[in-house]
């Protein structure tokens, strides 16, 4: 009979990363490209808020997108078409979020050397993008109306880790039980430090706030 | 499916380990789970099942969970409570001036390998 040696660890499942994850942000900080993670619900409005934002900045920074889906190009080929700006599409291959090790082969895959902004888009998910640090500069997410105001009660770590949340498809509160007020306190409470934006991407409500935020954040990061 | 990518990240470690160690199988593997992890055990099970028969040093491997309880602190008394059972309110003063302490990890406690 063979001797069962125990070894021990106590080590988190996010450790190894978690630390592949600071070192990609350092990496970028020397490259001075800023990665923006973004996470939201399918069907959000990622890709239509993304197009609209990157229209109104991209004279002013260099932008690049990278599409994270867990199959299908739809995304990157809309972005491109629509904005003009180098995109490319990353596949999980079934798994539901992006961690820094799939984020740093996809920066080396669009060639950072020409950009001062890259945008992240992760998988449609409130729970797992959240968990696993992509090792982006910073973290955004788009909730929209018709998802419902409790998203930051049932959600939280996502409104925790994130500076900025959007709030997308306002024309059409009109039609939804959606109080503002309640959801801004909620995200408020989890997160006092979060900047909260109300945007109509589709028709351009709130998205020049949502541009000067992106540019501001950009020139304090190569600074 | 978010379980999975939690397996995929433990496998890789422990494989990896498995493999510094020039051990011939991981016989048991023991996690400590986070109350508040998010991760559901059945599923959880069900995806290291699938994973482990892709694995060298894992075929064999029984997983051993251990749940680690939430407790959060709440700034304003200086005390605990148990996260699932209250949230972000103190039971004490109702108020929301809190954060979570324990609960949330996902971690590889130990594993037994010959």
């Amino acid at each position: 009979m063979e001797e069962v040696r125990t070894i021990l660890l106590h080590r988190s499942v996010y450790q190894d990363n978690d630390e592949e994850a600071d070192l990609l942000r350092t990496y970028l900080k020397e490259k001075k490209v800023f990665v923006v993670n973004l996470m939201s619900s399918p069907g959000a409005g990622k890709t239509t808020m993304l197009t609209s934002l990157i229209n109104r900045i991209k004279n002013e920074v260099r932008v690049g997108v990278m599409e994270a889906d867990i199959d299908s190009d739809v995304d990157a080929i809309s972005i491109a078409k629509n904005t003009g700006v180098k995109s490319i599409q990353l596949h999980t291959n079934g798994m539901c979020h992006l961690d820094a090790g799939m984020t740093k082969c996809g920066l080396d895959a669009i060639d950072i050397s020409d950009l001062d902004i890259v945008f992240l888009e992760n998988v449609g998910n409130l729970v797992c993008p959240a968990e696993f640090d992509t090792g982006a500069s910073i973290d955004v997410m788009i909730l929209s109306i018709p998802e419902g105001d409790d998203k930051p009660l049932k959600y939280p770590l996502v409104f925790e880790k994130s500076s900025l949340v959007i709030i997308n498809k306002i024309d059409t509160i009109k039609y939804f039980n959606f109080n503002m007020n309640k959801c801004v306190e909620t995200i408020k409470r989890r997160n006092k430090n979060a900047t909260i934006i109300p945007v109509s991407a589709k028709n351009g409500d709130g998205m020049d706030e949502v541009a000067k935020y992106f540019i501001n954040k950009v020139k304090e990061f190569k600074e | 499916m978010h379980e999975l990518g939690i397996v995929v990240h433990v496998v890789k470690q422990v494989e990896k380990l498995a493999k510094e160690n020039n051990v011939k199988e991981v016989v048991e593997l023991t996690l400590e789970v986070g109350e508040v992890s998010g991760v559901v055990k059945e599923y959880f099970v069900d995806a290291f099942e699938w994973a482990k028969k892709r694995t060298e040093y894992m075929k064999n491997t029984k997983l051993n969970f251990i749940i680690i309880q939430g407790i959060s602190y709440c700034e304003d008394c200086k005390d605990t409570f148990p996260t699932t059972q209250y949230g972000k309110t103190c039971p004490k003063c109702g108020g929301g001036n809190t954060y979570l302490v324990t609960g949330r990890d996902v971690s590889i406690k130990d594993i037994k390998v010959v």
